[in-house]
């Protein structure tokens, strides 16, 4: 089992030594154009989770791929770039300009920005025909059907699958009862989230038998067993990483008892009970 | 250089308004003033931004105001409870400045006792919304006070280096009264390290992020 960070939850130019306790390291998801992102406020607390409403803020394809890979390769760490987009050609673009890199995860299902009118099952085959790396399709659980989609991504050659992004979400101020965004809705993450990653794991598990890199409310080693036992391969930490600049270290550490193959096994045996 | 390490409450105290935190400081560093510190609140999931206000021998303490969840726990925290702290971050004050003049607007404060400290005598002027929030003047015995309706611009005399930390408009107007001052700002932070793009604010014309680039700007 790999330990990642989630797309958009670290810098690793800026936390190197986060950074560096991680087998590799998911970057933010970068556009063709530069992004600045939403305006602020742009995070909000909530009862067992957070919403944000960043909004891709990146520096675009040139200048991450002249500026920012060439320092993030110095860390010597396995890099994974997360794509995104707006039509199946922006990503596909990306895609075939990446070199060198351990894995590309194409953002599928940002809730913070318009959705791409193309479908994934498109957006994975322009960027399967334009790349030889290894593509994983970051999901929505909000999708009602998620099996479906991983199914068609899956047809339309993804080698993996990330799962799951935030779940659009909304926060009021108690007294003006205005939204706290300035978007107005995000996305929601943190421990609120796991139950929803781990029956998304479990069902695109057992429609595709497909490489998992789980995520969404991992905090201890235990989530990770938990996504492991649903049929992740990978785990990554998204919101705890906010609060915890050491929890990869940590989560590792609970993990060093653990049977984790063991656990990969009984993803097999609850996929049969779906079944 | 920043640590997180989980340490015990030395003392809670309130001062006016607001409440001095104290922790025991470990092998945390007190850091610049004008740098911060992401302390656990207790019960919520994301910790708060706090500048330091002091650091008295073998501690750290903070001033802050219960405005929410998040520093009601913290303010609710007894002696001897434990608590992640994480820091010093950002970047700090200026100190080598030649007429130094720090202005405070309410919990805006926090910082300036411990410039004052480390910067030596300097003049101060500090204003509040009401009387009971002005006790917490006591931090900074030599300042000048004022309440609103008086607000602390109208004391900023030309000629000084302005260090200010206070409420938005307040250091909006502080910058065009002095515009070499360097302000101290605050946005919502969910990492205080640069992990999480969420206390963007414009810098020269850009969304930045004030954990990284702050939160101590200069005003021009």
């Amino acid at each position: 089992m790999r330990l990642l960070n989630a797309s958009g939850c670290l810098d690793a130019l800026t936390a190197p030594e986060v950074a560096r306790q991680l087998d590799g390291f998911v970057t933010k998801t970068i556009t063709p154009l530069l992004r600045e992102g939403n305006a602020p406020p742009r995070i909000a607390e909530t009862a067992h989770g957070m919403l944000n409403a960043i909004g891709l803020a990146n520096p675009g394809r040139e200048r991450f791929l002249g500026e920012v890979l060439p320092r993030l390769r110095e860390l010597k760490r396995p890099i994974w770039v997360s794509v995104g987009g707006f039509c199946a050609g922006d990503y596909a673009e990306t895609c075939a300009v990446l070199e060198d890199v351990e894995a590309i995860e194409l953002n599928l299902s940002c809730p913070n920005v318009d959705e791409a009118a193309d479908s994934a099952a498109e957006i994975v085959a322009a960027c399967r025909a334009a790349t030889s790396l290894p593509l994983y399709a970051k999901l929505s659980a909000a999708h009602p059907d998620i099996a479906e989609v991983a199914r068609a991504v899956a047809s339309a050659g993804v080698d993996g699958l990330s799962l799951i992004n935030t779940l659009r979400g909304m926060a009021l101020h108690p007294r003006s009862l205005e939204p706290v965004l300035e978007r107005g809705q995000g996305g929601l993450s943190g421990p609120t989230l796991k139950p929803v990653a781990l029956a998304a794991v479990h069902t695109c598990y057992a429609a595709t038998k497909l490489p998992i890199v789980a995520m969404g409310g991992v905090t201890s080693g235990q989530d990770a067993i938990e996504l492991v036992a649903c049929g992740a391969r990978d785990v990554a930490l998204g919101t705890i990483l906010f609060s915890d600049p050491n929890a990869p270290a940590r989560v590792r550490a609970e993990l060093a008892a653990a049977d984790l193959d063991e656990a990969f096994a009984s993803a097999h045996r609850v996929t049969q009970v779906l079944a | 250089m920043s640590r997180r390490e989980l340490r015990s409450v030395a003392g809670v105290e309130p001062v006016g308004a607001y409440t001095l935190l104290r922790v025991e400081r470990g092998g945390l560093d007190p850091g610049v003033p004008g740098q911060f510190f992401m302390l656990e609140a207790p019960g919520r999931l994301l910790p708060r931004a706090l500048s330091l206000c002091l650091a008295p021998r073998g501690e750290l303490a903070f001033l802050l105001e219960a405005v929410g969840p998040g520093t009601e726990a913290l303010c609710a925290l007894e002696p001897g409870e434990r608590i992640h702290v994480f820091g010093p971050l950002g970047n700090g004050f200026r100190l080598d400045v030649e007429r130094p003049l720090l202005v405070g607007g309410g919990i805006g404060m926090a910082p300036l006792p411990f410039v004052a400290e480390r910067i030596g005598r300097a003049p101060a002027v500090l204003g509040f919304r009401s009387e009971r929030h002005a006790e917490a003047a006591v931090l900074m015995p030599d300042a000048q006070v004022v309440v609103e309706p008086t607000l602390v611009t109208e004391l900023i005399e030309p000629g000084y280096d302005v260090l200010a930390c206070g409420p938005e408009p307040m250091l909006r107007a502080v910058a065009e009264i002095a515009p070499r001052a360097q302000l101290a700002w605050e946005a919502p932070m969910a990492c205080g390290y640069g992990a999480c793009y969420g206390c963007a604010v414009e810098i020269d014309g850009e969304l930045k992020r004030l954990c990284v680039e702050g939160p101590v700007l200069e005003a021009a």
